[in-house]
């Protein structure tokens, strides 16, 4: 029972960061019905930016309130930027071309990144993994039994900063102006512009969004995991892709639930089965997930239009 | 579908070319990948030998330091006068640490470069790759440092300068029911390396025989990073130790987590512990952690404390074991080379095979009829920060 408990704590904090992730991806589909594979990688860009930054502050300030605040600003606002150079670079010029050049472009954007920051010069951190500081200095909260149980800082706070990114996101898209207007270029970017909706506006502020999303779960799996590696994008972006699949990709409350269902089901196949099934676990979810549902848990199966 | 090209995609990806000059000057080396179009061999003046290792991925720095190590090797061959009068190069190629990538640049050197021998890789899976390439062609290899008994059955041109996983399981186990007089020890091995599966079994085996219980065995796969669940599992078991035969790169999280969840008792592993980057990734978690290892720092022996000087002269670090390793090779193959009495595969592979007290600075090597390696190891703790020398095994 206690055991359960705490796979159900670990399960919960690994599928708020997927959530957040998934958030990214359903956005971007949103909005362009593009899957954005560089996602992930963007991810991964905005946790070096966040140890370089926590590096850059030092030891006894990086674990303090202000220090935290920082380094997720650092890597937010990077990202936001990052976001921003790909999609209008990148993915703008080929708006009117077919979506399958858009999609490659993405991967291509992926492994650029992937790969490119396993280069060691410059500023480039190399292939080998590292180790992420401790942003937040691990204390215990809570410990039931004999160590049956035990709920760290970390879980808590990661949660929180989880929940309270999703709650304002949640805001945004449905309680603001550029959320009505994201909407409305997500139903219909041609008729969105002819009502005067600055659509390349609001689709280059929604790259911004969930590449700082992205940074911001990135952080939170890097302190989780106490480690950063150039290929840890291409990783947890499949993970969080899969996630936004299951819960219906381009629905908000989708992906979220769909992150959080990842999650638990990852944490307990390796909990009381062998890690070694969790990959083929996790795409059998997938897989069934679609033959039941072809929309995903939240997606609505539409008709082509002809 | 997207699934489909996102795999197709990544099993396609770039293959980076990493050009080493090694001659005085760079003036024989090879440069780059267009250096010899059509697959016509590097020029009658030189012999070309070609390497395979994980200069990019998971295991990167075990690659770099082989590389730096045959480099060197090289170097100091070339300076001598070469081999039959000429100079030695050496075209090397990265595997990504995978597998697939492995057999590609290994059929490339073999078919497009044309190389007379083939040095690599670290990783046994690597190497596996690669040995059954080499086999099928008749290019002799010799990887520096992958210990999976399987690498060398291969065939009879692939060998090896290192000891093999039995022998590391063997000396890991001995040295925890005796030195470190443990009854209880829990295994978490790495279900998807060759080599981290077979040092849990033969540890297993030997510290059962030894009359210590193996209380609990975990498993996880190369790339995890978040291993609490198996921990959770293993502290449940009471063990006073932890055999994690892995690679660096998980081990320092391990470790780390491993503290998390309240298991204080020490780690010991193998060779696949041998990088810098274990201090940084585990930090004080790994302090008071016992692994095998090929050679040791620390070791007096002048011809070790100059290639030490040497190395560091050239690449600014103390040499770690892999690159001795790879050092090694590239002595084992130079000295073959010049023994053979032409540069063909089979008089090549008969060079070699007839290696014999060959004093390397990781421990002499001796070549079995089994194309191994037959030498001591080394028990190494880690202590602020560094490895520590404690024991040597013998076999």
């Amino acid at each position: 029972m206690a055991q359960l408990l705490q796979h159900l704590i670990n399960g919960l904090a690994a599928g708020t960061i997927y959530a957040l992730v998934a958030l990214g991806y359903t956005m971007v589909y949103g909005v362009l019905k593009l899957i954005n594979f560089a996602h992930g990688d963007v991810m991964m860009v905005g946790v070096y930016m966040g140890y370089a930054t926590a590096f850059a502050l030092g030891r006894d300030m990086r674990s303090s309130l202000v220090g935290v605040a920082v380094v997720f600003a650092v890597a937010m606002l990077g990202c936001a930027l990052l976001g921003f150079f790909i999609e209008r670079f990148a993915y703008r010029p080929l708006r009117e071309k077919p979506r399958l050049t858009a999609l490659i472009t993405a991967i291509g954007i992926s492994f650029a990144l992937s790969y490119g920051f396993q280069l060691d010069i410059g500023f480039l951190p190399g292939a080998a993994p590292r180790a992420f500081p401790e942003v937040i200095a691990p204390v215990e909260w809570l410990v039931i039994g004999d160590r049956d149980v035990v709920v760290w800082n970390w879980q808590v706070i990661s949660f929180g900063i989880a929940v309270a990114l999703m709650v304002g996101l949640q805001y945004l898209v449905f309680r603001t102006r550029f959320g009505q207007a994201m909407r409305a270029v997500s139903w219909d970017h041609r008729v969105a512009a002819l009502m005067g909706i600055p659509t390349d506006r609001v689709i280059a502020l929604t790259f911004m969004l969930s590449s700082a999303l992205a940074a911001g779960a990135g952080l939170l799996y890097a302190i989780k995991d106490t480690s950063v590696s150039p290929l840890m994008g291409l990783y947890v972006g499949l993970k969080a892709f899969v996630a936004a699949v299951i819960g219906g990709i381009g629905h908000v409350q989708g992906a979220v639930v769909g992150g959080l269902v990842l999650g638990l089901v990852e944490e307990f196949v390796v909990g009381y089965a062998a890690s070694t099934w969790r990959d083929a676990v996790a795409f059998g979810f997938l897989i069934l997930v679609l033959l039941v549902k072809p929309g995903g848990l939240f997606g609505r199966v539409t008709a082509e239009k002809v | 579908m997207l699934l489909a090209a996102l795999a197709v995609m990544a099993a396609a990806c770039e293959k980076k070319t990493q050009p080493a000059p090694s001659g005085e000057g760079g003036t024989q080396a090879a440069q780059g990948q267009g250096a010899a179009p059509g697959g016509a061999p590097a020029d009658a003046n030189s012999i070309l030998l070609g390497q395979v290792g994980a200069l990019t991925g998971g295991q990167a720095t075990f690659g770099i330091s082989t590389r730096n190590g045959i480099e060197l090797a090289l170097k100091e061959a070339n300076a001598a006068g070469g081999v039959k009068g000429k100079k030695l190069s050496i075209r090397v190629y990265d595997n990504q640490s995978k597998p697939e990538e492995a057999a590609q640049a290994a059929t490339r050197l073999i078919t497009q470069d044309k190389v007379v021998l083939i040095l690599g890789d670290v990783a046994s899976s690597n190497s596996l790759a690669m040995a059954e390439k080499a086999q099928a062609a008749g290019v002799p290899m010799i990887t520096p440092s992958s210990t999976n008994p399987t690498v060398t059955e291969k065939g009879d041109y692939i060998f090896r300068v290192c000891f093999i996983d039995p022998f590391q399981g063997f000396v890991m186990a001995k040295f925890a029911r005796e030195n470190l007089k443990l009854n209880q020890v829990a295994v978490l091995q790495d279900n998807k390396s060759a080599y981290s599966i077979g040092l849990a079994d033969v540890f297993t085996r030997k510290f059962t025989e030894l009359g210590g219980k193996v209380t609990a065995v975990e498993s996880y796969s190369q790339g995890d990073t978040d291993y609490r669940a198996q921990l959770t599992a293993i502290r449940k078991s009471q063990p006073e130790g932890i055999y994690v035969p892995g690679y660096y790169s998980e081990v320092g999280i391990v470790a780390r987590q491993a503290r998390e969840v309240g298991l204080k008792v020490p780690l010991m592993g193998g060779d696949g512990w041998d990088s810098e980057k274990l201090f940084e990734l585990g930090g004080s978690a790994i302090e008071g952690s016992y692994f095998s290892n090929h050679y040791s720092p620390d070791n007096p022996d002048p011809r070790v404390q100059k290639f030490i000087a040497d190395y560091k002269a050239a690449y600014g670090a103390v040499p770690d074991a892999l690159a001795a390793l790879g050092y090694d090779s590239a002595r084992v193959a130079v000295a073959a080379l010049e023994r053979a009495k032409d540069l063909s595969g089979p008089a090549v592979r008969d060079a070699i095979a007839q290696t014999k007290d060959f004093p390397g600075v990781a421990g002499m090597v001796t070549l079995d009829a089994q194309r191994n390696a037959v030498k001591s190891a080394v028990v190494l703790k880690v202590e602020d920060g560094k490895t520590q020398y404690v024991t040597t095994v013998n076999p």
